[in-house]
């Protein structure tokens, strides 16, 4: 199993949250200084490149106006590590490609940090939050059908080698494709996709992509896996899917004691706490299918909002979104969900979130990987 | 509910009433047959109204992505509701279907009625001429929607399935139609001099989504239209304050001036 590295670059140094109504979208910048901001990029470039050093591959992501992550161009912070790490692999997960108004830039991106990093980039793609609808001033109806038809142009405009193409498909248009450099995988990176719905994991599926889920928890991610398998084998893609097909995020935190590990984990309980948006930011028309509109219009509730509402450590493992204690114990946890979704490759560690300073991110990263890592390379698959 | 076919596209299209014809052009919020000035209208005129593409059950064509492609659905309509020029109720959303549709046949047009329309641009680029109803809690729409808005709150634990269903398929389709550029087609200010026809643009005096302004500058654009402005209504007259909107609509579509 592969282990990666994520933090979202956060900016927890808000005011109280009682003074804002949404974290997300609308929270005036005057509460970033800029001071303060400039030597938390270093610090957060820093602990990727330790992640490194210990062994841990490297993830990173996008998110707009926002303070839970102030990484709005995540291929600029993608490309520092390019030339900055050597040998880990670098997740951008993902490219919110729904909202892009170029496919072929976002194609030219990929391919310049591929070239930089000789050939460590693994593409990830997201469909974006409901929250980057407002940022990006992009349509929430027709996302999926942006996405992947984005996807297609981006693939062609890695693989042709010939001169120009063209692509002229319902959302995206381009009469020469002919992009400089061209990717340095054969015949292109990695592609990563994001899902946190059965549905969306078997589009992901048929086409055989890296399937990633985040915070899904036991059940749910099962779910996903499952309609990942599925459609995998549909496709006639063959019965035996590698492991590496699947990735699962959790939040992680390894421990010398039992009481240390709790510590650190109550700060990273700030990625779900910390998330107060207002439904007009959370729910934009038509980025939910009708059906799960109505569902939710019944009182149906995300399984993260719910948590919310009493966030615990104890809660969070128990729901498997968060492996916390000494080495064995984390070694337990997370095998426990990994027989309950029947086994993936790779495990996304939210291992740094809000309050979590940089010597418990660090002490936490390297327990992890020296204790916990090891162990992880004996699973199988279920 | 009567389901046609129009230019290949599925239709259900709403009738009553009797006398010339009219065709009435439902806003964001969807067309209920229900609604008591439908009745006091169709004293005398017959309604004929679609319920838009992606709203009410009407199906949606992937194609459909914009107001004036439903206008394109609606120019066989005209000619299925009468061989001679008709009057024309448009609301809000469907007042920026009925611009698009009049500056493309004006001359199946008798009289226009333009209810709180949306579709052009005039201010500033530097501030909405519309606020942004999808960054804006649902309370805070509601209030800009109605003069009297704890009348008209949806509840949904008492709406069935069906209506539920309705009501977020016409969320959906309107945040389809008007998301960018929002609520306004820039190439309608330049079309709409072809429509020459008596025009009437209503506005309900508490509209907090159409200013006054707004409404007056719309008017402009085309060669002989006035404005009305309705006391004690919001955004949507018709339903709000039926009985003083049916009396202002059927006075200027009968008028003589």
């Amino acid at each position: 199993m592969q282990a990666w590295h994520f933090s979202e670059t956060a900016y927890h140094l808000l005011p109280p949250a009682e003074t804002y109504d949404s974290i997300r979208v609308s929270l005036p910048n005057k509460h970033y200084d800029p001071k303060i901001g400039a030597d938390l990029y270093h610090r957060y470039l820093d602990e990727w490149l330790l992640a490194e050093d210990e062994g841990l591959h490297i993830m990173l992501n996008e998110h707009h106006q926002t303070a839970t992550c102030v990484d709005p161009a995540a291929p600029l912070m993608l490309s520092i590590l390019a030339r900055q790490s050597h040998k880990a692999r670098l997740l951008i997960l993902g490219n919110p490609i729904a909202n892009r108004r170029q496919p072929v830039r976002v194609a030219e991106e990929m391919a310049m940090i591929d070239v930089l990093s000789r050939g460590r980039l693994e593409a990830g793609f997201v469909r974006g939050v409901p929250y980057e609808i407002s940022p990006a001033n992009s349509n929430p109806v027709r996302m999926n059908e942006r996405e992947f038809e984005a996807l297609d142009l981006i693939i062609k405009a890695w693989t042709n080698h010939d001169g120009p193409v063209s692509f002229e498909g319902r959302f995206f248009h381009a009469r020469q494709i002919n992009i400089w450099p061209r990717p340095y995988q054969t015949p292109h990176p990695p592609i990563w996709i994001s899902t946190t719905s059965p549905a969306g994991a078997a589009r992901v599926g048929e086409r055989g992509y890296v399937q990633a889920t985040f915070l899904t928890g036991f059940d749910g991610t099962k779910a996903i896996f499952d309609s990942y398998r599925s459609a995998w084998r549909k496709a006639g893609r063959g019965n035996d899917m590698p492991l590496d097909r699947l990735a699962y995020a959790a939040m992680v935190y390894t421990g010398e004691t039992e009481a240390q590990a709790y510590a650190g984990a109550e700060k990273l309980l700030w990625y779900i706490t910390s998330n107060k948006v207002p439904p007009h930011f959370a729910s934009p028309p038509g980025y939910v299918p009708v059906e799960t509109g109505l569902k939710m219009l019944r009182g149906a509730e995300h399984p993260l909002s719910a948590f919310a509402k009493a966030a615990s450590v104890e809660a969070a493992i128990k729901a498997g979104i968060m492996m916390c204690g000494t080495p064995d114990q984390v070694v337990k946890q997370i095998r426990a969900v990994y027989d309950h979704v029947g086994g993936f490759g790779h495990l996304l560690n939210m291992g740094q979130a809000g309050f979590l300073e940089a010597d418990d991110t660090v002490r936490g990263i390297k327990l992890f990987a020296r204790e916990v890592l090891p162990a992880l390379q004996e699973f199988r698959a279920p | 509910m009567t389901t046609i076919d129009l230019a290949g596209v599925s239709l259900d299209v709403w009738e009553g009433g009797d006398g010339p014809p009219l065709l009435f052009l439902h806003g964001a919020g969807g067309f209920r047959g229900d609604h008591p000035f439908l009745g006091l209208l169709g004293r005398r005129r017959r309604i004929v109204a679609p319920s838009h593409p992606g709203f009410g059950l009407s199906p949606l064509p992937d194609w459909i992505d914009r107001p004036d492609d439903i206008a394109h659905i609606y120019l066989d309509l005209l000619t299925r509701i009468a061989p001679g020029p008709i009057d024309l109720i448009a609301c809000s959303l469907g007042g920026w279907i009925g611009a698009e549709l009049a500056s493309m046949a004006p001359e199946k047009f008798r009289r226009l009625i333009f209810v709180a329309p949306v579709g052009v641009k005039i201010g500033s680029r530097d501030k909405l001429d519309i606020p942004d109803i999808f960054a804006t809690p649902a309370a805070e729409v509601e209030k800009m929607l109605y003069h009297e808005p704890e009348k008209f709150r949806p509840d949904p634990s008492k709406m069935s399935d069906q209506e539920l269903t309705v009501m977020l398929r016409n969320r959906e389709t309107t945040a389809l139609l008007t998301w960018e550029p929002y609520m306004h087609n820039p190439k309608l200010p330049h079309r709409l001099h072809r429509v020459t026809n008596k025009a009437l643009f209503l506005r309900g005096e508490h509209d907090g989504l159409i200013s006054a302004p707004y409404v007056e500058g719309y008017a402009k654009l085309l060669p002989d239209a006035r404005t009305l402005t309705l006391p004690n209504t919001g955004h949507v007259p018709q339903v709000e304050t039926p009985e003083a909107f049916v009396t202002a609509a059927l006075a200027f579509l009968d008028g003589e001036g």
